[in-house]
């Protein structure tokens, strides 16, 4: 007989009844996926992003057709019917959230993709009053231009989020890539800030090159589980450093991923691409393996073991230092003596 | 009672009323009515009602015709019902209009009159349609502006019901249609109040309904026809006087007073001028100036036409005048004079009574304003002078120069002055530059938001790429109607820097007016720049000049190309039309308002573009002397023909309106190949040949849409003369052995699309983006390529012979005779046309329907079919839009009854000549070119052995000679014609066996006219009349073809399979009976990159949107399948191809659900007829030849 072990975690500050959160993902934009994923046991569910490249992309292709071959020639002035309510993403994307909302009583987190700070924050205040729990700010950037320096980039970044945090009251996370110089510094930085989570990390999309055509094919790969390690990591460097909620995201397939991310300091692990492959079961799944893993090892608690394997807390703490393939060093002196 | 004040056109004005009082409105796209059929089909689908609270019923038809029938039985079956049309479209309604008007129906038609074709098409306005239509018995309401479009709109509406005569309510095409004017808006309570309801129930109690069934259209013989005719007299004694009532009713609800003919002037005037439309705007200026210098002057606005009230003109003329110029928008050749010339003559002959011993008036007629020729008040002027004269003209022409009949009135332009208060502004842009929408958004914004009224008329070049525009915006602080061009502008604006070369922008600038101009050269650089007529033009009239960069500043705010919001910014900052603080924040709400709806990104950008402006706005110091080197740019090259130097030259530079009659042609015949005179230099990046990766495929000349890639193969002895840098290859492949090749671009004529570079196949291995052909900055290479491309067109021909015609690369060694027209840039036809040059040019005749391939294939200037060295090229004619395929069969049976006289006449006299090369030439067969080639060969040589005797029977044979060789007669049109108006003649011309090629160039919408449904329109894709998507499948119409059996059927896409497209061409003209060939034509109305073109080719094919096939029946004859499938089963699904087209993709944003049903509906559309064409292609069919079809 294995003994109930509580899972209930705090995530944003919000009391999320165990670790396992939907990472935003277009699956969750159905209301059937969201039943489906409450139905099998989820804490929360993150909700695609709205993209500001997106939408100033469809703006600007919207804006352009109605201008195209317009006014250029006597019998035409025009070669589209005039729409007045074309929707480009925005729109939609709170109806959404709103849907998603009425659909489940699991807390739903908005997610807005955006790099420059101006009009485009507008929106964290939109969604708010869609009715989102909290809001994920997601930085998906890769400054390609080399005369950009990362303190350009990281400036642009704090002041992007300050101009967020000061339009909603709900709390709200800061979804980063690995790529930083500094990333605990950073990390540190974005806490200050005032944000109230970091969700480590966005998986960028992966360019190949397609030989036949010779041109790049853009897409994006599901993840796979040994890409947990890499949050896993940063997770346990910053659990201690930074007052911010952590959440690990990318490769979280297993149940013993979601302990060691815990571990490691995770407040929640976010799954996307497990529930690609195998359905919102996935989830269910994944709390029964952890519920009878955690019972048998003698755990009582998520919060009992949460960052047990932190950098400051672990046996090798200069192990998640190592950066290459370095044999172990061994010791021969003791640390006592 | 609130009245809201409006800037809308004249179409936009009447159709609101249109709307608001109809429940059925059929309607087809013609220029200019077109944008009141696209008002009601938008306002329907957003299911805005009309008085009654019902949304009408909008349907469009297959032409006016169908439209006109459509009206006639929704009349009979008791709906208020409309339709809007112009010119040809009102000739096709004229049978339903007799029929209308005899059963005394009450319905309004709205004609944005415009110009009948005679000896050429005209899209401009007069009155020729409408005088088609007087006879018919309809009442005629003429307006002279945008307000009064809207006005007597509604009062045709009332009174139709009243008085049970149908109404024709015309204005003028353009100068009303399309002019922006700021008006009184009838609220809907006044509307209301202008229909009687009795009239309306009488009305809807008087229709077909079984519950009391009556029989209407009955054919009555001589015993009553004539008496039943006559019966319907009080009802025409009757109208005036309703009319007028309802007018004064009008009157008393809204304070605007119309007669049915309005006299202003002098009420003692001696001298009047009776017309109507437009032009009494600009009369009626004339007036008033001459009356405040004391002249005894008047004028009669004529509004009801037909009924002809007698009375009430005679009434409306004061008894003083001694003499009467009536001024006719018409031609009617061989009359005694023009239609209103001839009813105020009979009318003043009838009723003129001689209270007081008055005289009879002089009356005399003009012709004025043919297709939207300027009338200004100084024509009035001169018509009202010529009236003082003794020996004034019985019949003159005003606005022209006539040399030949010497009628025309001399005019002295200066005399007229607009009041100084009245602001003028010209802008001259381009079409893809923002200008004209800037324009008409600050038009709105003056017109809407302040006291001040605004005026916009925008004139448009006659080129679909790089279109020049030219704006005339007035502001004014009275109501506006002068309806002219502006003259004398107090602000110009050049928002394109190239202009200044080319044409006298600042002609029309007034003393002292203020210039600016858009160019990356700032205040200090600009000035040497100028031409040195510019300079003169700015230091004479001391113009105050500003520079700034729009380009660079609509850059730098996100805009990309689009420097309207910079330009219109700059336009208020200089003019004090309204405070500064006020117009930005005018055009910051404008830029909310128009933006808004399109997104945020979009609103930010514009503002952005505002703020960035206010800075970047320079003066630039004027010196005092012309400093300049150089001089405005030579348009057309001294070696160009004469009348092309003489003629065409002057239309070229603007300056068209200036030609006298004797300049032009008496029949509208015109010389070919001009368009290669016009070097336009629009594009601003072209390809340039990389010929060490190039492996000579052909395809960047095959996709050209502008002729503007050329590859010829030569003689390596020819590259003596050739400049230093001209890049050759030597040819690869077995054919041509030791001779060289090249590619060429034609620098000045490409228009910059990139489908050559998008469709190039080889690229580098050391930098992948870089291909066998790039697009490179055009002033980086133009010098050297204008040097290259004058040479390669000294390079001769290649041997048909020695190269195969049906592959890629052969077929583009051969010289295109379709080169450079006006089509867009990227068009989607034009490769087909050039192709079909390229196969048969040199004895080719072409019947083209209207439409786009007949504006870009034969809208003056120029014009882009060409000739050959030998003078020999495609011989082309456009006759309507409905009736092109029969007037191509008219064109076969001419050219086979001359080869079959010529024949016999040349075989009576084979005994006077080489009787052996006589049956040779008898017997040849005519498959092959190297058929034809050997025919011109022999019938040379018959030539030369007849020209050696001189008998009259011999002279004759020798003017028809070249008979002798088979022409090929292809019937060219798009979509709107082959699946819609011209379908009737197109069956019946495929029905008939006769040898004609048919090709129909299929955009799926009616491009030329802006985008509106046809049948070829493909389910789910939105469209102008289907702005909510198209709900229904798309004809079939090759398997329609296919079902007679003998007609050859092919169905292409040149993007998708090149060389499936040629084989198509080839064996459509070798085949002796009906061909017909479904070319997939992608369109700028698709929403798609048109340099991806091909691609979206590939793309429809390989989704089972467009399959490939070709039906032939000679197949059929050998025992073997006719019916082919030309492309593999679909290997992409329906929505991967439609996400890439705007036509289906907006559907998704602006409905999702019915975007998802429809998509849906399309796929199983695409299942549906792979099924079938896969069973088609199993179909075993015994066709008779066609040689044994109806001959």
């Amino acid at each position: 007989m294995t003994t109930y072990v509580d899972l209930s975690t705090d995530y944003l500050g919000i009391r999320l009844k165990n670790p396992i959160v939907a990472a935003a993902s277009p699956a969750n934009a159905k209301p059937e996926m969201l039943r489906d994923l409450e139905a099998a046991g989820i804490a929360a569910v993150v909700m695609p992003s709205l993209f500001e490249e997106q939408v100033e992309f469809e703006e600007r292709e919207f804006g352009m057709l109605q201008d195209y071959g317009a006014e250029s020639f006597a019998e035409a002035a025009s070669y589209f019917p005039e729409m007045d309510d074309y929707n480009t993403g925005p729109e939609e994307y709170l109806r959404t959230i709103e849907r998603a909302c009425e659909t489940v009583q699991v807390p739903v987190i908005g997610s807005l993709n955006g790099v420059t700070p101006g009009g485009w924050t507008r929106y964290a205040k939109k969604i708010e009053s869609a009715g989102a729990w909290a809001l994920e700010l997601n930085m998906y950037y890769l400054p390609t231009d080399a005369s950009v320096t990362a303190d350009q980039v990281e400036t642009n970044y704090l002041e992007l989020v300050a101009e967020v945090r000061s339009q909603i009251k709900i709390p709200l996370a800061v979804k980063l890539g690995p790529y930083f110089s500094s990333l605990a510094n950073f990390a540190k930085r974005l806490s200050e800030a005032g944000v109230d989570g970091l969700v480590l990390f966005n998986r960028f999309m992966q360019p190949d090159i397609n030989l036949q055509t010779m041109e790049i094919d853009a897409r994006i790969e599901l993840s796979h589980a040994a890409e947990m390690r890499l949050p896993l990591r940063w997770i346990s460097i910053l659990r201690g450093q930074v007052e911010a909620s952590l959440a690990a995201t990318s490769g979280v397939h297993g149940h013993e991923a979601v302990i060691k991310l815990l571990m490691a300091g995770a407040d929640v692990t976010m799954i996307a691409s497990a529930i690609l492959r195998r359905g919102p079961e996935v989830v269910k799944t994944l709390l029964d393996d952890l519920q009878t893993w955690l019972s048998e090892n003698g755990y009582r608690s998520v919060s009992q073991f949460k960052g047990g394997m932190s950098y400051s807390n672990c046996p090798d703490a200069a192990a998640l230092e190592r950066s290459n393939y370095m044999k172990a060093l061994t010791s021969y002196t003791g640390p006592y003596v | 009672m609130d009245v809201q004040a409006v800037t809308v056109d004249g179409n936009e004005a009447a159709a609101h009323v249109a709307y608001a009082l109809s429940e059925v409105i059929a309607i087809y796209p013609i220029t200019p009515a077109s944008p009141m059929g696209e008002l009601a089909d938008l306002w329907a689908t957003r299911d805005k009602p009309n008085i009654f609270g019902t949304v009408p019923e909008v349907i469009e038809m297959q032409s006016e015709g169908g439209a006109a029938g459509a009206v006639h039985g929704a009349l009979q079956a008791g709906a208020l019902t409309t339709t809007f049309t112009a010119s040809q479209g009102l000739l096709l309604m004229l049978p339903n209009m007799f029929k209308i008007a005899g059963e005394l129906t009450p319905a309004v038609f709205h004609v944005a009159a415009r110009s009948v074709a005679t000896h050429a098409l005209s899209i401009f306005g007069d009155h020729s349609d409408v005088m088609a239509a007087r006879m018919t018995g309809w009442a005629m309401l003429c307006s002279g502006g945008v307000q009064e479009s809207h006005d007597l709109s509604v009062i045709a509406h009332s009174a139709t019901l009243k008085a049970r005569l149908p109404f024709v309510h015309f204005f003028d095409g353009f100068r009303t249609s399309h002019e922006l004017n700021k008006i009184d808006l009838l609220p809907e309570s006044v509307i209301q109040s202008m229909v009687d309801p009795e009239a309306v129930q009488a009305f809807r109690e008087r229709a077909l309904s079984p519950d009391r069934p009556v029989l209407r259209g009955t054919a009555q013989n001589p015993d009553v026809f004539f008496q039943a005719r006559e019966a319907i007299n009080p009802f025409y004694q009757d109208a005036p006087a309703t009319v007028q009532q309802e007018m004064d009713r009008f009157a008393e609800l809204t304070g605007r007073s119309y007669h049915l003919f309005d006299y202003v002037g002098a009420p003692d005037a001696e001298r009047i001028i009776v017309m109507m439309g437009s032009g009494t705007g600009a009369a009626e200026e004339a007036v008033e100036a001459l009356c405040a210098a004391g002249e005894k002057v008047g004028l009669v606005k004529v509004r009801l036409y037909r009924p002809f009230d007698v009375s009430a003109l005679i009434a409306a003329i004061p008894d003083t005048v001694t003499g009467i110029a009536v001024l006719d928008r018409t031609k009617e050749p061989g009359a005694v004079g023009e239609p209103l010339y001839q009813d105020v003559v009979a009318a003043v002959a009838e009723q003129w009574s001689p209270a007081g011993g008055r005289p009879l008036p002089r009356i005399t007629g003009g012709r004025y304003g043919l297709s939207s020729k300027e009338f200004t008040p100084a024509m009035a002027e001169a018509v009202l002078d010529e009236l003082q004269k003794s020996s004034s003209r019985p019949h003159f022409t005003v606005g022209i120069t006539d040399d030949v009949t010497h009628l025309s009135l001399a005019v002295e332009e200066g005399r007229h002055s607009e009041p100084e208060d009245v602001h003028r502004a010209v802008f001259f842009g381009l079409g893809s530059d923002g200008t004209v929408g800037a324009n008409k958004n600050s038009v709105k914004i003056v017109g809407e938001s302040t006291p001040l009224y605004a005026q916009g008329y925008f004139v448009y070049d006659s080129k679909k790429a790089g279109a020049v525009t030219i704006s005339h915006l007035r502001f004014s602080p009275r109501p506006i109607h002068s309806t002219y061009l502006i003259q004398k502008a107090d602000f110009v604006a050049c928002h394109q820097s190239q202009f200044m070369d080319s044409r006298d922008v600042l002609a029309v600038a007034d003393h002292g007016a203020t210039f600016l101009l858009n160019t990356s050269f700032g205040p200090d650089e600009i000035w040497d720049r100028l031409p040195q007529e510019v300079q003169r033009q700015i230091i004479d009239k001391q113009l105050k000049f500003y520079v700034v960069d729009g380009y660079r500043l609509a850059r730098e705010a996100g805009l990309g190309g689009r420097i309207n919001t910079v330009m219109q910014t700059c336009f208020f900052a200089l003019t004090n039309i309204l405070p500064r603080e006020e117009a930005i924040e005018r055009i910051r709400e404008a830029i909310q308002k128009s933006y808004g709806k399109r997104g945020e990104s979009l609103v930010r950008k514009n503002q952005e573009a505002v703020d960035r402006t206010l800075d970047a706005l320079n003066q630039v110091n004027v010196p005092a002397a012309v400093t300049s080197g150089h001089h405005c740019r030579q348009l057309v090259p001294t070696t160009a023909p004469d009348f092309v130097r003489k003629v065409t030259g002057v239309m070229l530079a603007g300056m068209g309106d200036h030609l006298p009659v004797s300049a032009l042609p008496v029949d509208g015949t015109f010389l070919t190949g001009t368009s290669r005179y016009e070097r336009r230099s629009i594009a601003q990046s072209i390809p340039i040949w990389d010929a060490d990766i190039c492996i000579q495929c052909g395809l960047c000349a095959f996709v050209c849409p502008h002729a503007a890639i050329r590859s010829k193969a030569f003689e390596p002895g020819v590259l003596e003369a050739a400049p230093a840098e001209f890049p050759t290859l030597e040819t690869a492949g077995r054919e041509l052995p030791g001779h060289r090749m090249t590619i060429q671009v034609a620098p000045d004529d490409c228009t910059g699309c990139g489908v050559c570079v998008e469709v190039c196949p080889a690229r580098s291995k050391e930098v992948a983006k870089h291909k066998a052909i790039n697009m490179e900055p055009k002033d980086d290479h133009l010098q050297r390529e204008r040097e290259n491309f004058d040479f390669f067109l000294s390079i001769p021909e290649i041997d048909r012979s020695a190269v195969r015609h049906d592959q890629v690369k052969g077929s583009q060694l051969l010289q295109p005779l379709f080169e450079f027209s006006g089509a867009c840039a990227g068009c989607g036809e034009t490769p087909y046309l050039k192709l079909l040059t390229q196969l048969f040019g040199d004895r080719l005749l072409v019947a083209n329907a209207t439409g786009c391939s007949s504006i870009y294939g034969g809208n003056l200037p120029t014009t882009p079919w060409a000739t050959n060295a030998e003078g020999r090229g495609p011989a082309w004619s456009n006759s309507l839009f409905e009736d092109n395929a029969e007037f191509g069969l008219g064109m076969r049976l001419a050219v086979d009854h001359q080869m079959q006289s010529v024949r016999s006449r040349l075989h009576e006299l084979r005994m006077q000549t080489d009787v052996g090369l006589v049956e040779q030439i008898l017997a040849a067969e005519q498959e092959t070119d190297a058929d034809i080639a050997r025919q011109r060969q022999r019938i040379d040589q018959l030539r030369q052995h007849l020209s050696e005797s001189d008998t009259p029977a011999v002279r004759e044979l020798l003017t028809s000679i070249d008979h002798l060789v088979r022409k090929s007669v292809w019937i060219v049109g798009g979509d709107g014609w082959a699946y819609d108006i011209g379908f009737g003649g197109l069956d019946h011309v495929m029905a008939s066996g006769q040898d004609v090629n048919i090709l129909v160039l299929d955009t799926e919408v009616y491009s030329n006219t802006g985008g509106q449904a046809s049948k070829s329109t493909p389910r789910a894709a939105i469209a102008k009349f289907a702005a909510g998507g198209k709900k229904i499948r798309k004809k079939d119409l090759g398997m329609i073809a296919v079902d007679y059996g003998h007609v050859y059927v092919a169905k292409i896409a040149m993007g998708a399979n090149p060389n499936q497209s040629i084989r198509a061409f080839e064996e459509a003209e070798s085949y002796h009976g009906p061909s017909i060939i479904l070319a997939y034509s992608p369109c700028i109305a698709h929403g798609i990159d048109m340099s991806q073109m091909m691609s979206h080719q590939k793309d429809a094919v390989n989704s089972g949107y467009w399959p490939l096939y070709r039906y032939d029946p000679r197949l059929a004859h050998e025992g073997q399948h006719a019916f082919q499938l030309d492309c593999r089963k679909p290997r992409m699904s329906f929505r991967e191809f439609a996400m890439k087209e705007a036509r289906f993709a907006t559907l998704t944003r602006t409905d999702p659900a019915e975007a998802e049903r429809l998509f849906g509906l399309a796929q199983e559309d695409i299942r549906d007829q792979w099924h079938f064409y896969e069973q088609m292609a199993g179909v075993e069919r015994e066709i008779a030849s066609v040689e044994s079809h109806g001959k």
